[in-house]
């Protein structure tokens, strides 16, 4: 390995300083990648899409290579949350009462078909997708996704909590406006 | 296919025809099962002496029907088991979709209560006499019964299907 290339990839952001031995960067950068590799998903699984993920956590695929073996079944400790599956009009207020009992900042990544959009079950008793309760960072399409998919729809989300998104997004205006727009406040 | 106790059958036959006359306004063996179709008013009776003379102790299903065309669009079929003579019977009354009134078994069956709940909630049909009757599958504040044949199956509310995309 060179030592021009590895300085590189020590980079965290576009402005950082590298040098033999010491590295300079902003504090956000650092603690989005604390954040990014410490995040601790809550599965909400509903269908086949939580048998996908199910094989996604397990040794094949393992989750765990990504800083999230902690698996939370508490919304109070995990800021990620996983929906796989159908989510019936009925069960649609339950995911938005998980989702404000969760820890900031909440991540929210919908996984397959039905969860993005309602999928095959455009019926009267299904939500057509979990963001007409609350809103979604990442969409992974599929019926059901592949392990694959997963991994990659989990790797965007911490490429967000890493790079894209303030310390605090939650007190930005723009999202005050979305969550408003769910009735959350 | 079920073999039928012809011997039960026409005692539950004789001694229903003979009591209650016109309100049982059709008997027959349809495939491999007896059908009763029984006048609305007269169906906790006629449930009654089938489970405690005839001894058909056990309510498989409760269910409800709609039928469209006909004049009396909603209909309710039980099934019932005697379990000691391996011998079912199915009951079905009829009642209009402008009066959805139908008295209630769960006297007689604890486990209709349920079943009249899910009835209730995908047809609108009213057991009479029911202890709490409220939707059980479908969330509260739905307005509608969606088995009915009157609505679309597919979600009326959605934004992104269209007709040329769909086939709507």
């Amino acid at each position: 390995m060179s030592s021009n290339k590895s300085l590189t990839e020590l980079k965290l952001s576009p402005d950082d300083i590298t040098g033999r031995g010491y590295m300079t960067t902003r504090l956000d950068v650092l603690i989005g990648l604390a954040r990014k590799n410490s995040l601790w998903p809550l599965p909400f699984a509903t269908s086949c899409c939580g048998i996908e993920f199910m094989s996604t956590m397990a040794a094949h695929y393992d989750l765990a290579r990504f800083g999230m073996e902690r698996l939370s079944f508490s919304p109070r400790q995990s800021d990620m949350l996983m929906v796989m599956g159908t989510i019936s009009k009925k069960l649609a207020p339950v995911l938005q009462e998980v989702y404000l009992q969760m820890a900031e900042p909440r991540w929210v990544l919908a996984v397959g078909a039905c969860a993005s959009s309602g999928g095959i079950f455009d019926t009267y008793s299904v939500l057509q997708g979990i963001d007409k309760v609350i809103p979604v960072d990442v969409y992974v399409p599929g019926c059901p996704p592949r392990p694959e998919q997963i991994i990659d729809g989990v790797m965007k989300i911490q490429e967000l909590a890493h790079k894209h998104e303030p310390l605090r997004r939650r007190n930005s205006d723009e999202y005050k406006e979305l969550l408003s727009k769910y009735g959350i406040e | 296919m079920y073999t039928i106790n012809n011997q039960l059958v026409n005692e539950v036959k004789e001694t229903l025809t003979n009591k209650f006359g016109d309100a049982i306004t059709c008997f027959e063996v349809v495939a491999d099962m007896p059908q009763l179709t029984i006048r609305k008013d007269k169906i906790t009776d006629v449930v009654d002496i089938l489970l405690n003379t005839f001894g058909f102790s056990f309510l498989t299903d409760l269910c409800g029907v709609h039928y469209p065309e006909s004049e009396n669009e909603l209909a309710v079929v039980y099934h019932l088991h005697n379990l000691a003579k391996n011998q079912r019977i199915r009951l079905k009354t009829f009642t209009k979709a402008s009066d959805p009134s139908i008295p209630s078994i769960t006297p007689l069956f604890s486990s209709a209560n349920w079943m009249e709940r899910e009835t209730y909630d995908f047809y609108g049909i009213v057991f009479q006499g029911h202890p709490n009757l409220r939707r059980i599958l479908n969330c509260d504040d739905m307005d509608y019964f969606p088995m009915r044949k009157e609505y679309a199956l597919e979600d009326t509310t959605r934004e992104d299907k269209d007709d040329t995309m769909f086939g709507r």
